[in-house]
């Protein structure tokens, strides 16, 4: 299965074979004729490369999270651990703001993907930076910016917490104050996470081949069906691996969540928060919620290549 | 491609203004990862050598005298200890070692602190003195909750001193086997309410912090701070002025529990909540002109005690003996004052009359500019 994984080539690689268009027939089509195989290297190289792949896998990779598994299956309350406020509610908060980020990031992250495939417009380089930032912006950064406009002195915050008029409609909108509410903790992760899902999608737009659409075009499609039936099809793949990592990502915010939304339970304390502060009172229940995100991280990422790898997809 | 300076670009550039111009830095946390300190050279002990050690004390007077201050260490008696959660404990002046008289004792070798964050300003300024009167001598901070401090050193951080906000963090540190020998009350600090300076809420008296609608931010409860304003509100419960209920109205209102005090500092001076609880030490001049004080009566508040010890197993124990000696020396209580602590000897809640500390009038005289 991994092997097979390794060989396909990825949806980034470049624009796949003609594929047949109309409904899932994209999908169910025959996969381009497998490569042959690579001829595997010399002995002596793969030999001299087992010591240092050995020593990342073991030491680096897997004996912080081994630690962590051993510490809290010998404290021997593990279970019990599971079952405090603390986990419980810091699981479930962050199960469901991970959830509407990701929903949040697909409906406004796949147009701008789209967008930014397919359309030249000046000014496109810098967006194109712009949603790479917060990938490489520490998410402090991000956490100061968010309270700099929707904090409730921001730019916008202010307004907000102001309450204002819809100029048309005449409609008021009562002031509403994003500070310290679960609506912070999901700013602050679409604004970290959703770059992973924009960046995927870009890719897998660009990675279309314009002929296949074209030629649903010719045969009467309009540019909607087009898109639904044939551009997203084919970028699947690289949708639902920047999904992955954009939920990922959510799952793991931390900074940016502690400075602009504050930490309280059930509310605002999203598993990060959670082992932080039960990191000084409760080593049980840090224990307990680092096993949860390990496992399921685990599970997600080795579920997805398990799906995934049979139609060619890779993270 | 054209390139064109797009509109979007004058977004995060704004937002990079305002951050960089609105009003005050918000206060920062240097959390250094704990080095293991070198040993200083044998020899150079805190008792000074042969060389006639001239120091100049913390207040700029010139000392004369010379010598091994620190010989009395060890003699010194550790000072009575209130029962830890005691709500108001006060502690009588008799009981309480006056500031060691005398010239700064000299510190020499690197050392490696753990204190409270709102030991922030006050030490940085010491360091600078420390450092400054003792050539080749560093001092190196860790500055943040002493809950997170006391589980650094549990997890085994490497430490010569460590300066806690209250007692439990102390005493869990010592319960550990952290601490080589005793620990001693070297300040104490007053907390305070904290509003932000346009006070959204119309916050006016302590009682206000129950009012619907009060964001109220307070620091987490293992942090000494948040389990100080826990024991303020409760006792604001147990006076009848305030209704019995008060407490449990008043925690509804927490809207975040917060890492340390200097983050609940920052979350009012961005006006984020409406009202908070820290020390009246946190005011500090960077960001004083953003907050508005409520001073919170004797009867109810509690005095926090700041216990400090050398660390078991430390690199440089001479320099972290010699330390305590210079922070209980009046030089050294003279910059704690500064920085809004009361320093020991005067007890908090008698003699300190409530303005006094919160006024925080004169500025400190020394260069806190210069960081």
């Amino acid at each position: 299965m991994a092997r097979s994984l390794d060989e396909r080539p990825s949806a980034r690689a470049g624009p796949r074979p003609a594929v047949p268009p109309g409904g899932g027939g994209g999908r169910a089509a025959a996969p381009p004729p497998p490569p042959p195989p690579p001829r595997p290297p010399r002995f002596g190289l793969l030999a001299l490369f087992a010591l240092p792949s050995l020593l990342f896998v073991t030491l680096i990779l897997s004996l912080p999270l081994v630690a962590i598994l051993l510490r809290a299956a010998g404290s021997g309350v593990f279970l019990a651990s599971l079952g405090k406020p603390v986990v419980v509610q810091a699981l479930r908060l962050s199960a469901w703001t991970s959830l509407i980020t990701l929903l949040v990031s697909v409906a406004l992250g796949t147009p701008l993907a789209y967008w930014l495939a397919r359309a030249r417009f000046p000014g496109k380089r810098v967006v194109d930076t712009l949603v790479d930032l917060p990938i490489v912006l520490p998410p402090v950064v991000a956490g100061v910016g968010l309270l700099m406009a929707f904090g409730r002195r921001g730019l916008l915050g202010q307004r907000l917490q102001a309450g204002f008029t819809i100029p048309v409609l005449g409609l008021d909108v009562p002031g509403v104050s994003l500070a310290f509410s679960t609506a912070a903790v999901i700013l602050a992760q679409i604004f970290v996470s959703a770059p992973f899902f924009i960046r995927a999608a870009r890719a897998g737009f660009t990675a279309v081949n314009r002929e296949v659409e074209e030629a649903a075009a010719i045969d009467g499609a309009s540019p909607w069906q087009t898109f639904r039936l044939i551009t997203v099809p084919l970028t699947l793949p690289a949708l639902s691996s920047g999904l992955v990592l954009c939920w990922a990502r959510a799952v793991g915010e931390f900074g940016a969540t502690m400075m602009f939304a504050g930490n309280f339970i059930g509310r605002t304390q999203t598993m990060p928060l959670a082992i932080m502060g039960a990191m000084e009172t409760d080593l049980d229940a840090a224990l307990a919620i680092s096993v949860l995100l390990i496992a399921l991280s685990f599970a997600v990422l080795f579920l997805y290549r398990l799906i995934g790898g049979r139609r060619g997809v890779e993270l | 491609m054209r390139r064109t300076p797009s509109p979007i670009l004058a977004l995060p550039l704004l937002l990079a203004l305002l951050a960089a111009c609105g009003g005050g830095a918000p206060a920062t946390m240097t959390t250094t990862a704990p080095t293991s300190a070198a040993t200083i050279s044998a020899g150079a002990g805190a008792t000074a050598t042969g060389a006639s050690a001239r120091a100049t004390t913390a207040a700029g007077t010139t000392a004369g005298a010379t010598g091994a201050p620190t010989a009395a260490t060890r003699g010194s008696a550790t000072p009575a200890r209130t029962a830890t959660g005691a709500a108001t404990s006060t502690r009588g002046g008799a009981s309480t070692p006056s500031p060691v008289a005398g010239p700064p004792p000299r510190i020499t070798g690197n050392l490696t602190i753990f204190a409270a964050a709102s030991l922030t300003d006050a030490f940085n300024e010491m360091k600078r003195q420390i450092e400054a009167a003792n050539p080749g001598t560093t001092i190196t901070y860790n500055f943040a909750a002493s809950s997170a401090l006391a589980t650094q050193l549990e997890q085994g951080a490497r430490a010569d001193l460590f300066a806690s906000a209250d007692q439990p963090q102390m005493d869990r540190a010592k319960g550990a086997g952290l601490i080589a020998g005793d620990d001693r009350v070297f300040i104490q600090n007053k907390p305070v309410i904290i509003v932000p300076a346009n006070n959204p809420r119309a916050i006016a008296q302590p009682r206000d912090l129950a009012n619907p609608g009060v964001k109220l931010v307070l620091a987490a409860p293992q942090v000494p701070i948040g389990n100080y304003s826990r024991q303020i509100l409760d006792n604001m419960a147990r006076d009848p002025a305030y209704g019995a209920d008060f407490a449990g109205r008043a925690r509804a209102n927490v809207v975040s529990e917060e890492a340390n005090v200097r983050q609940v500092v920052s979350k009012i001076q961005l006006g984020e909540g409406d009202a908070g609880i820290v020390y009246s030490s946190d005011v500090t001049p960077a960001v004083r002109g953003q907050l508005r004080l409520i001073p919170i009566p004797d009867g109810v508040n509690v005095v926090a005690q700041y216990p400090v010890a050398v660390v078991r197993g430390a690199a440089n124990e001479p320099g972290a003996r010699a330390f305590v000696e210079w922070v209980l020396s009046p030089g050294g209580q003279a910059i704690l004052e500064q920085w809004g602590f009361i320093p020991l000897g005067r007890a908090g809640n008698e003699s300190t009359p409530a303005g006094a500390t919160f006024g925080l009038g004169a500025p400190p005289i020394a260069t806190r500019q210069d960081d």
